[in-house]
């Protein structure tokens, strides 16, 4: 049998996107600092603007070096286009606001990023969207919240901070089942370990300041269509299957077909809210790019080894990360991620949240900050931090002990991340 | 817009411009035919841009393709054949602008219906249309490969890698997810159409109207010399050829295809 003829996934993290640049030759993709593009004619002008031709108008809507990201994003997903934003969460944003309307009604992970969960539970209501948190381990779960209002499923594929794997495809039947999209994060895989549209996710949204962009230098987001989903099959998403009056009457499944969400995203969502990436952050995030699968399977390697000193620590009282057979989703985790889980794990110190004190602060090599996803390693605790708006019965339903500490394992030599962790847990020990 | 073409509703874009709106009444009707387990989309460059330059554009899907109801028609002949209740659903003669087997289609229909197609834009075909064996295998059983193979192969080397005309959109990622999402055995039935279908020479030599062929140099599916035979049948036929396009120079080259699109429609409008 033919193969299909398309390069493999570690070319396209290096080209999906780019062409040598054709006037200067420029192999690396040029940073194009400007607000605005000259048009050709009054007519070319007029056809920017009423999406009559394709290109760039102004930088908050696109931008040549922005959409070299965007494009190689959407390849290495799987996905139709991509639309990359300002951070992580003006991606979620993005998204909601292109999907729903007030009134209209989500059901949720309940265990996900803190400013996630602050999003969904206390602004989105503001504007009258409203969310049920459920069990990202029960399918049933999500069935049972779905109301007649719902319009879409939102989850991480490895949450935060607990990595709960997501069965994606058994929530994405459950969503599917009830006319709905599901939406995810997928910030701590990176397609590099898993590609969620294959598995039946229709939205995949990253953080791209984490292991994509990899190095701790620049803040940005992306939404990646899937464009599999129908939107115009339940009249369940106006804005996407009737007339908008923003373009003269344009219907985007009609006109757009697969790529809708994606069109309609980038022409109202970025041009009302204005959440977009800037030119030289995406230029930062392309270098990352273009080493992750490199950078994420040295990431894996060494959290496996972090992972086993860990487990035989005698200050570690428990340890959560899906390598370890003790981890609630190992095996499936074990199916869905055969390249590992990722390099983002959780564990609790004997002594509780003193003990974690002593710990953050006895570490010399990780550094303690809010990121995750860097090419350093990285420790925080999330209870006093990342999920410190959260309630203590919300911390509780999330799985987020007082201990917890969340460690991103990095690129250092993982004997040096061994030792530096080991002698910060003996720290933590004296009284 | 929706309307009806013997009693089955037919999904068109029309670039969001109703065509019954009294400031197009009268000009020329442009309709768009996509190819093989595609839809209308297929033309996303084209359609709203045709439909604010002085023509009443209509991008349509084929009988169960895309949003249109089925059941999928049986040959390039009943396919013709509908186009050309088209033209009478739409009120008056039509420019007809075909892509891969809607360029087929339309090359019927134009030497059938004579008076129903006003004139061709024809790009993405050869004199014949053979499908790779392995292809029609994995569309026979809706293996997600034959939208892989078909992502790969419509497009010229320059699209491997990008870039699209619309910022942030993938060319590949948006054929392979068309062909996904299209009706299951649609692909297998349309490849088999296009494979069986031997007419095109002879309905070449019995058209009347000016026809434009707008061919890819790069096109891996029907390479340019395999529409040289359709040329010569022509004769009197506009052929505009596009450097770096392959098999859908309306996505990989929409500027170019806009600018014969301008010149074909404009030259042979009613």
């Amino acid at each position: 049998m033919v193969e299909p003829d398309h390069h493999h996934f570690d070319t396209r993290a290096l080209h999906a996107g780019q062409r040598p640049d054709p006037v200067t030759g420029s192999r690396a993709v040029p940073i194009y600092q400007t607000t605005s593009y000259v048009f050709d004619s009054v007519d070319h002008a007029a056809g920017l603007f009423n999406l009559e031709v394709s290109g760039h108008l102004y930088s908050r809507i696109s931008n040549p070096t922005v959409a070299v990201l965007e494009e190689r994003l959407a390849s290495l997903e799987g996905g139709v286009g991509a639309v990359c934003t300002s951070s992580g969460q003006a991606a979620l944003h993005l998204a909601m606001v292109t999907i729903l309307n007030a009134g209209d009604h989500v059901v949720a992970s309940r265990n996900i990023y803190g400013g996630t969960h602050n999003m969904l539970s206390l602004t989105m209501p503001r504007f009258g969207v409203t969310t049920t948190f459920v069990d990202p381990r029960d399918p049933k779960a999500f069935a049972a919240a779905i109301q007649e209002d719902t319009r879409l499923v939102f989850a991480e594929t490895l949450g935060n901070p607990g990595i709960e794997v997501l069965d994606i495809a058994a929530i994405a039947e459950v969503a599917h089942a009830a006319g709905l999209p599901l939406v995810v994060d997928s910030t701590f895989a990176t397609p590099y370990l898993i590609r969620p549209i294959d598995h039946g996710a229709d939205i995949v949204i990253h953080s791209v300041t984490k292991f994509l962009g990899g190095h701790g230098v620049a803040i940005g987001g992306v939404v990646v269509d899937g464009g599999r989903f129908d939107w115009a099959a339940n009249g369940k998403f106006p804005t996407l299957s009737e007339p908008y009056d923003g373009y003269h009457g344009i219907t985007f499944t009609e006109e757009f077909g697969t790529a809708a969400l994606s069109m309609r995203a980038r022409a109202e969502g970025l041009r009302d809210f204005g959440g977009c990436m800037s030119p030289t952050n995406a230029f930062y995030l392309l270098q990352g790019v273009e080493t992750l699968p490199v950078r994420m399977a040295r990431h894996v390697e060494n959290t496996l080894r972090v992972v086993e000193m860990l487990d035989a620590h005698e200050a570690v009282t428990w340890i959560s990360h899906p390598s370890h057979p003790s981890h609630p989703d190992h095996a499936l985790a074990t199916r869905l991620y055969p390249k590992g889980a990722g390099a983002i794990l959780s564990f609790g110190i004997e002594g509780g949240r003193e003990a974690g004190r002593r710990f953050i602060e006895a570490v010399e090599l990780a550094s303690h900050l809010a990121n995750v996803g860097d090419a350093k390693t990285l420790v925080i605790h999330p209870g006093s931090t990342t999920h410190q708006q959260m309630s203590r019965e919300d911390l509780a339903a999330a799985g987020i002990s007082e201990e917890l500490v969340r460690l991103s394992v990095g690129l250092e030599d993982p004997d040096d991340i061994c030792a530096d962790l080991s002698r910060a847990l003996r720290v933590s020990q004296r009284a | 817009m929706r309307f009806d073409v013997a009693g089955r509703s037919v999904l068109a874009a029309t670039g969001a411009v109703p065509i019954d709106r009294p400031e197009v009444a009268g000009a020329p009707i442009v309709v768009l035919v996509h190819g093989a387990g595609m839809d209308r989309t297929v033309w996303s460059q084209q359609t709203r841009w045709l439909a604010h330059h002085g023509t009443r554009a209509v991008a349509v899907d084929l009988p169960g393709h895309g949003g249109s109801d089925g059941p999928v028609l049986g040959s390039i002949f009943e396919l013709a054949t509908w186009i050309s209740e088209v033209s009478d659903a739409l009120g008056g003669a039509i420019h007809v602008v075909g892509h891969s087997m809607g360029a087929f289609i339309g090359l019927e229909a134009a030497a059938e219906f004579p008076n129903k197609i006003s004139s061709l834009v024809l790009m993405g075909l050869g004199a014949a249309m053979p499908v790779h064996p392995d292809l029609q295998t994995a569309a026979d059983v809706d293996d997600p490969l034959a939208a892989d193979l078909m992502a790969g192969w419509m497009h010229g080397p320059d699209q491997k890698f990008g870039t699209h005309p619309t910022p942030g959109m993938s060319m590949t990622g948006t054929a392979r997810a068309i062909i996904e999402t299209s009706p299951s055995g649609v692909l297998a039935e349309d490849l088999k159409l296009c494979a069986e279908y031997d007419g095109a020479i002879a309905a070449a030599a019995a058209l009347t109207c000016q026809a434009t062929l707008v061919l890819g140099r790069l096109d891996r599916m029907t390479p340019r010399k395999s529409a040289q035979p359709l040329v010569e049948a022509l004769g009197h036929a506009n052929v505009v050829e596009l450097a770096t396009s392959g098999h859908a120079p309306m996505s990989e080259e929409p500027e170019a295809v806009r600018a014969a699109l301008a010149d074909h429609l404009f030259a042979t409008a009613d």
